[in-house]
């Protein structure tokens, strides 16, 4: 186990994507095939079942090394996590263990059907030929608790490099109910699926931030205007009676989204539709971090589906009745999808994102100071006679967003950050008044590094106290913090949840008192 | 009255009149080992182990300071002391006490295996033995010093086949001299910081042998350290500094990596359990050694040791309150250092 260990390792103690990426692919090309299929497995979900609950590990730990419940709990407390105790409480391994990982997934799971009795004596024997972060594998692997914090999409990134395939045949292949068991790393993943091209998305046409004035964009007649909506850009494809459901960063997220799946009886084959992935309720798109919280759920259950409904709002059409139809114009391509869309019903499945008329460009400066009101962040302009080419091709799409909110707030807590591996205080709570107290209503980042360096030597030298790797700190410093959107929310103790809150400035000549309060914040809801 | 006593200015003998370790200026101080924790400024006069007193008169500066070998009797006011090694850094001692009879032993910082550098420690039999308690819980438990030297090794190699550079934290005295000889050598160049290579010059004066090293510069052309083992204080992790390593890989050599949430929260890209204090084994038989029916516990987790010993070793044992203890946060975070 000792190539997981290191993996591990690379993994827990990097916060840099392109680090873990790296580890990953050095992992793959160093593992043997069985063991870069179960580390595939396992870090798809796909764990072995539970053999024995943290308490019973627990129970046998402290008994064979004669820890006294409360010297355990105190240890607990120290340490933070139960198996992590549990770990290092056993005595040192006398001698190195070789095996591999399967291995030691093999061992675990021919506990299953055993008594009690048995388990121990197995998981005790265990722990004595295993190293310390070994036998924390093992333990999280016995508790059906292995979570490792990588993403599905990098690890399908690192599989791509590695084997030198396209990312969205590996996202492909990997999808379905496949288990380690009965598979091998050849079959998963050299091997091709028999749907597997006809899932391909087109590459995203991504569109920039418009920088001039509006004006500069010449005559109102070769443009198109459309609400720009809070979800996840994705394409819709309809091909052998099969629906694919990709999201622009190229996850298949197909099973994650079942009430798309009667698409793939109400559209003919050879469809593919681009728009966003929006949560949407009695009308109105809900709240991001909604549709985010339901993406990151395991299983969808009824009632996840109930609470935060998803609809697909359609922008454009790429592909139809099996015909590329990127290369001609876009006006022609809206034509043919709403088309489309009234042809093929699709129970409120499907809803066209409306383009706005407008006559000059003051209606759409009039339109855009709506966009809270609708819910949106802004307007998208499209050149009605675009193509839909692949990545960012500047001068024919542009996102205008509305602009940013802004507030003064106080820092009242700090943690370290990991930019540039320097170690700072760079992440900050920030409150508003809320009376005499402060309400912390909001994590923000973005000072510069010279700023952060500042600050940080103030935060060692002002904390209050520490709760773990956060300080809290005297209440002086105060910050403009912009945000492109707020809601109300009852998770939160503010009461408002922020979208894409940033430091824009550090306002070294206001005192804390004068920074805004709960009410100020709480009138920005008024625009929506 | 008892022979020692914890007092606003550290560990007092009142027959003597001397104090241990001493953290406000007092007129005679008797110091176990040179961290600043222990040997503070501004004592009028200073008494240590003579492999101790250049690196505190180096720290300290022109102090009046008198140094006595390990095992040499000094009595003072009728009150019989001596020193005797502690293994945790070179020099460091435990400070034995002896008067009409009774015996105590105040510790300093401990650890039980010989690192093959520091004096290494012997039990010496007591009625009372005051105790630290850094790593006094039962999850801290170190690995021989042998098979973590070969996990730096090997990380360093690697690290050298990969074209990165391996810098690796230690506290600059002690620590950073323990790894300089015990790490192998032969894998490429090494280099300290300023801060631990003035510690060296101090220690290879008085006769320590230290494998060769160069002190880092100013100015660093890409590529000079290629391969190169790079030994710095902690506190170098959080300056711009470092970065004209890159491409670099960063260690840190401390027994709270044995710790996940503390690993995870230096932006290290390794961590090695490797610490100058004994673990919870060695505290247990340290205290066993010293025969003492009475125990009061210091420095870390005091309580729960505390109540360990009462409880569940039926020892006469009692937490120290010293205002040392709760100093502050960032006292908090120096000792995380010379750990």
């Amino acid at each position: 186990m000792k190539l997981f260990v290191q993996l591990f390792h690379r993994l827990d103690q990097s916060t840099n994507v392109n680090q873990k990426r790296e580890a990953l692919v050095w992992y793959f090309s160093e593992a043997s095939d069985i063991d870069r299929l179960w580390t595939i497995g396992l870090l798809s979900n796909k764990r072995p079942k539970r053999i024995a609950t943290i308490a019973l590990l627990k129970e046998w730990a402290t008994e064979i090394t004669n820890i006294p419940v409360w010297l355990f709990e105190e240890s607990q407390h120290v340490v933070g996590d139960l198996v992590e105790t549990i770990t290092l409480l056993l005595p040192m391994p006398k001698k190195e263990n070789e095996e591999s990982l399967s291995f030691w997934i093999n061992y675990i799971k021919n506990l299953e059907n055993l008594e009690e009795e048995q388990k121990k004596e197995k998981i005790i024997a265990a722990w004595q030929c295993l190293q310390p972060t070994e036998r924390l594998l093992f333990n999280k692997l016995l508790v059906g608790g292995f979570r490792i914090g990588i993403s599905q999409k990098l690890m399908v990134e690192a599989l791509a490099q590695y084997t030198g395939i396209k990312g969205n045949l590996i996202a492909h292949r990997l999808t379905g109910s496949w288990i380690p068991d009965n598979i091998t790393f050849e079959k998963l993943i050299l091997t091709e699926s028999p749907l597997e091209n006809s899932s391909s998305p087109y590459p995203f046409h991504l569109a920039s931030a418009l920088e001039g004035g509006i004006q500069d964009l010449g005559a109102v007649s070769e443009w198109s205007a459309e609400r720009k909506w809070d979800g996840i850009r994705g394409q819709i494809i309809v091909r052998q009676d099969e629906l694919f459901v990709w999201s622009r960063g190229e996850e298949l997220l197909t099973d994650k989204l079942p009430e798309y799946h009667p698409l793939a009886d109400l559209l003919p084959n050879g469809t593919v539709i681009d728009g966003a992935i929006l949560p949407f309720k009695n009308g109105q798109p809900l709240n991001y971090n909604e549709l985010h919280t339901r993406l990151g759920r395991k299983n969808i259950t009824k009632k996840a589906m109930d609470k935060t409904p998803i609809i697909f709002m359609a922008y454009d059409l790429l592909e139809w009745q099996g015909e590329d139809i990127r290369l001609r114009p876009f006006r022609e391509r809206r034509h043919l999808l709403q088309q489309m869309l009234s042809t093929y019903p699709t129970q409120g499945i499907l809803v066209l994102s409306e383009d706005i008329p407008f006559d000059d460009w003051g209606q759409l400066v009039e339109e855009r100071a709506l966009s809270r009101k609708y819910r949106s962040q802004g307007l998208m302009l499209k050149r009605w006679n675009s193509s839909y080419s692949s990545g960012r091709q500047r001068g024919d799409w542009w996102k205008w967003k509305a602009d940013a909110l802004t507030i003064n707030a106080v820092m009242i807590y700090a943690q370290r950050g990991n930019e540039g591996g320097t170690n700072l205080y760079s992440n900050f709570t920030m409150g508003v008044w809320d009376g005499d107290l402060l309400m912390p209503f909001t994590k923000v980042s973005g000072l510069t590094e010279k700023e952060a360096s500042e600050i940080s030597a103030w935060v060692s030298r002002n904390t209050r106290e520490r709760f773990g790797p956060v300080r809290s700190v005297e209440p002086v410093h105060v910050f403009e913090i912009a945000f492109d959107g707020i809601r109300s929310s009852s998770r939160h103790k503010s009461g408002v949840v922020l979208r894409s809150p940033r430091i824009i400035r550090w306002c070294k000549d206001q005192s804390a008192r004068e920074a805004n309060t709960l009410n100020d914040l709480k009138a920005f809801l008024e625009l929506y | 009255m008892a022979l020692l006593e914890f007092t606003d200015k550290g560990i007092y003998c009142p027959p003597a009149k001397v104090h241990i370790d001493p953290w406000r200026p007092v007129e005679r101080a008797l110091i176990t080992h040179g961290h600043a924790d222990h040997a503070s400024w501004g004592h009028r006069a200073y008494l240590c182990t003579k492999s101790a007193k250049p690196v505190i008169r180096y720290r300290l500066g022109d102090i009046n300071i008198e140094s006595v070998e390990y095992g040499e009797p000094k009595t003072i006011n009728g009150v019989k002391f001596s020193f005797h090694p502690a293994g945790h850094i070179i020099g460091s001692a435990q400070i034995r006490v002896e008067y009409k009879g009774e015996v105590w032993v105040a510790s300093g910082d401990y650890k039980l295996e010989d690192d093959g550098i520091s004096e290494a420690f012997e039990p010496i039999k007591c009625h009372t033995f005051i105790t630290e308690s850094t790593f006094g819980l039962p999850v801290y438990q170190w690995k021989p010093q042998e098979s973590v030297i070969q996990e730096i090794n090997d990380w360093w190699a690697n690290n050298k086949a990969t074209g990165k550079v391996s810098v690796l934290t230690a506290y600059s005295l002690g620590k950073a001299q323990r790894l300089l000889h015990s790490v192998n050598h032969e894998i490429g160049p090494i280099y300290t910081h300023g801060a631990i290579e003035n510690t060296n010059r101090i220690i290879r004066k008085q006769g320590i042998k230290l494998p060769p090293t160069r002190k880092t510069t100013g100015n660093i052309s890409p590529g000079a350290y290629q391969g190169a083992l790079i030994i710095a204080p902690p506190t170098a992790l959080n300056a711009a500094w470092i970065q004209k390593f890159k491409p670099l890989s960063i260690g840190v050599a401390s027994g709270w990596m044995a710790l996940r949430n503390i690993r995870r929260k230096r932006t290290a890209d390794k961590g090695f359990v490797f610490s100058d204090h004994a673990d919870w084994q060695g505290l247990n038989d340290a205290i066993t050694a010293t025969g003492a029916d009475r125990v009061i516990v210091t420095h870390g987790y005091t309580k729960a040791f505390t109540k360990w010993l009462r409880q569940e070793r039926g020892l006469d044992a009692i937490e120290a309150h010293t205002e040392f203890e709760g100093e502050s946060l960032e006292r908090k975070e120096d000792k995380e250092d010379n750990s």
